[in-house]
């Protein structure tokens, strides 16, 4: 070989080499929903303004993920750059010291223009550790055809004593039409998620100022007795092992007139592709009690980085990206406004464009807006978290007392057994864990 | 008459074998239809049987979405390897426990059973750090050695099985013909165990395939198998059945394939040394 050529080849590889060493690998973990699917599908746009970051994506149903990235968190085995976690893991991570704060993040990310019930709950000792995806709450979707057979007509805020009268008169068991249809399948973010926001404006909570069990009182008999009776005379057959999907199905076939649930479902119940009842849906805030605080969560799928990464700067330039307001001009202009993540941003809730193209918006800002997980209940509570209790804790003690009232729910046990339960188990596990003696 | 009553006998075994093969098949099959279904005609009530519009939308979605091959090519790696070191470890185990058996010989053998009976997740913080600290995460070599280890016990003891079955009196006059261990191992034993073996390979191969707990938890994005692949569609909101069913046909498919044109020697393997 020439030696010209010789050196030209050796300053190509040289230059491929090092351009190679540069390259920064972003490893994502997320969760599999059609508006995280949708952020990979665009990702080349992200590539495209950082030719020297890789993303490497690492999609994980929502359970897997979550154990997934908490086992790697805390053992700081450093698989991933950013995960994508909930309202429930934020405040607890932050103050652990295992995530990295939100800050110098770069410019024009703009993180004043979240809405402030969705960045509260992300906060913690007033640092952002985390940045909204996409945020939801919960509230009533229900046939207007059948309200209006019914008739009745939807108040912008009900009670849960129209709901009740309402599920009454829908229900048409011979035709499979049932009035009411909600989560009964044991979980802390399935049954616990409605039953705990349900409580909440039923004057209940989880625990006093002092940790100790609340089970035992009236606000948690009145607020079981009324899912009983909702789900028991008027909801589905087999409703203790309905969870989102399944009464997702149930909606969009036509067999409930009311569904209580995660905002994020109005997109699936509207899209005609879909749906069957995708053009008679009305859509009302979450029923209340008349005691200042209404039946609906409070849920934001975030962004974060995890502390120790080697990758923090690159990390960043991704979730300035993926939460930015340039990214929901990015996804109307190749999915259209009404896939645009929903609730995290204000300026989203100002664009006509975006008002005029998904008929939930305005309900679904009410709902977020309606939520205080720093205040979530009636009586003042040592936690935050709207339909959880953000401990450690109490994904297993959540999950304890779930499956106590889907037994409940199928007949197993009787409501008062079912509390009298609820209330050992937990007093069992706040005295394990030191927070009673 | 002896021969009717045989003939109907016959019938009813087949009939009834035919019922259990459908009832087994039958989930496989359903998965299958719906990986062709709309995700609206997949949750359909009544569920549609056949009579739907058939589509390969998902597998386009899925093929646009995820990586396949590099998922396949890491389900191929970890299972063959992963049963090959075992293999290697595990004849020559076998053939001292069945020919060479000493006092403690069942203790040993209950003793590896016993490991399969601890829950993986009582070891997994260990098992995570270890890894961390080796560099092991998100490795193929860490999954080999992960699924050789937690499967030996299995292999050692399908082979022992077999092993037994062999008369020794064969090994000694291998022996007294001059025949060495290695010899005696790789020229006589082996030829003579190859159902056991090959069907060892073969279940083995199909426990590492679909093995999903280790996999899960010790892989990102480089190392991730095709259970990885298949988690990935699973969603507690929102409605993907069609496309987790054909992710799922995509990752079963090679499996099924190859214990399809197997089931012969399986068949021998697992039935070697039923019938005297």
């Amino acid at each position: 070989m020439h030696p010209r050529t010789a050196l030209c080849a050796a300053s190509t590889l040289a230059l491929i080499a090092g351009a190679a060493a540069a390259q920064t690998t972003v490893t994502i973990a997320t969760v599999n929903n059609g508006d995280m699917i949708r952020m990979q599908g665009l990702a080349d746009n992200f590539t495209e303004q950082h030719p020297d970051i890789e993303l490497e994506w690492v999609t994980l149903e929502e359970n897997v993920l979550r154990q997934r990235v908490t086992q790697d968190v805390a053992t700081q085995g450093g698989q991933f750059d950013v995960m994508t976690i909930g309202t429930y893991e934020v405040p607890i991570w932050g103050e652990q010291g295992w995530l990295t704060p939100l800050e110098g993040m770069p410019e024009g990310w703009n993180p004043e223009d979240f809405l402030p019930a969705i960045a509260s709950g992300l906060t913690v000792d007033g640092t952002l550790y985390a940045a909204p995806f996409y945020g939801e709450s919960s509230m009533v979707m229900y046939r207007t055809d059948l309200m209006e057979e019914a008739g009745l007509e939807m108040p912008e805020a009900p009670t849960w004593d129209f709901i009740g009268e309402a599920a009454a008169a829908m229900t048409d068991k011979d035709n499979e039409i049932y009035g009411i249809c909600l989560r009964g399948k044991p979980g802390w973010g399935e049954n616990m998620a409605f039953l705990t926001a349900m409580s909440n404006s039923f004057g209940a909570r989880w625990f006093d100022e002092n940790w100790q069990p609340q089970f035992d009182t009236d606000a948690w008999a009145q607020t079981l007795d009324t899912y009983l009776e909702l789900v028991t005379n008027y909801g589905p057959p087999g409703a203790a092992s309905n969870g989102f999907n399944e009464n997702l199905a149930l909606f969009q076939q036509g067999k409930c007139g009311m569904w209580i649930d995660a905002t994020v479902a109005a997109s699936f119940v509207t899209n005609p592709d879909e749906s069957q009842v995708a053009d008679s849906v009305g859509f009302a805030l979450a029923p209340d009690n008349g005691l200042g605080k209404r039946g609906n969560w409070l849920w934001a799928w975030s962004l974060a980085i995890p502390s120790g990464t080697d990758a923090e700067d690159a990390a960043k330039e991704f979730i300035a990206w993926a939460t930015g307001q340039a990214y929901t001009e990015l996804v109307a202009e190749n999915e259209g406004w009404a896939n645009v993540p929903p609730g995290t941003r204000t300026s989203l809730y100002e664009n006509e464009e975006y008002l005029s193209a998904a008929p939930f918006a305005e309900r679904t800002l009410e709902s977020i807006n309606a939520a205080d997980p720093q205040n979530p209940t009636v009586d003042p509570v040592p936690y935050t978290g709207v339909q959880f209790v953000a401990i450690p804790e109490f994904q297993g003690l959540g999950t304890a007392v779930g499956q106590v009232m889907s037994a409940a729910l199928a007949g197993q046990t009787t409501a008062e057994e079912a509390l009298a339960q609820a209330q050992t188990i937990a007093t069992r596990e706040m005295e394990r864990a030191g927070y009673i003696d | 008459m002896a021969r009717a009553v045989s003939n109907r006998r016959m019938a009813i075994n087949t009939g009834v074998a035919w019922v259990l093969a459908i009832l087994i098949f039958f989930p496989i099959l359903w998965t299958i239809l719906t990986s062709f279904k709309t995700e609206a005609t997949a949750i359909a009530d009544p569920p549609v049987f056949l009579a739907f519009d058939w589509t390969l939308e998902n597998y386009e979605t899925v093929q646009e979405r995820s990586n396949y091959f590099r998922h396949f090519m890491n389900s191929v790696v970890i299972s063959v390897g992963s049963t090959l070191i075992g293999l290697l470890i595990a004849i020559p185990a076998a053939w001292a426990m069945a020919f060479v058996p000493g006092r403690q010989t069942k203790n040993v053998l209950m003793w590896m059973l016993s490991t399969k009976m601890l829950p993986p997740v009582g070891v997994l913080v260990p098992l995570y750090l270890i890894f961390r600290d080796y560099g092991l995460l998100d490795t193929r070599i860490g999954l080999v050695i992960v699924l050789t280890l937690i499967n030996l016990p299995i292999i050692v003891w399908m082979l022992y099985t077999y092993f037994r079955e062999i008369p020794v009196d064969i090994l000694e006059a291998a022996r007294m013909d001059g025949a060495g261990l290695s010899s005696e191992v790789l020229y006589i034993l082996t030829p003579m165990a190859v159902p056991g073996i090959a069907s060892t390979l073969l279940l083995n191969i199909i426990l590492a395939w679909n093995e999903a707990f280790w996999t899960l938890n010790l892989t990102a994005a480089n190392a991730a198998p095709l259970t990885a692949f298949i988690a990935s569609y699973s969603s507690p909101e929102g409605l993907f059945y069609a496309k987790l069913s054909a992710a799922s046909t995509m990752a079963i498919a090679p499996i099924l394939v190859m214990g399809w044109f197997s089931q012969r020697q399986l068949v021998r393997g697992l039935t070697f040394g039923a019938v005297k």
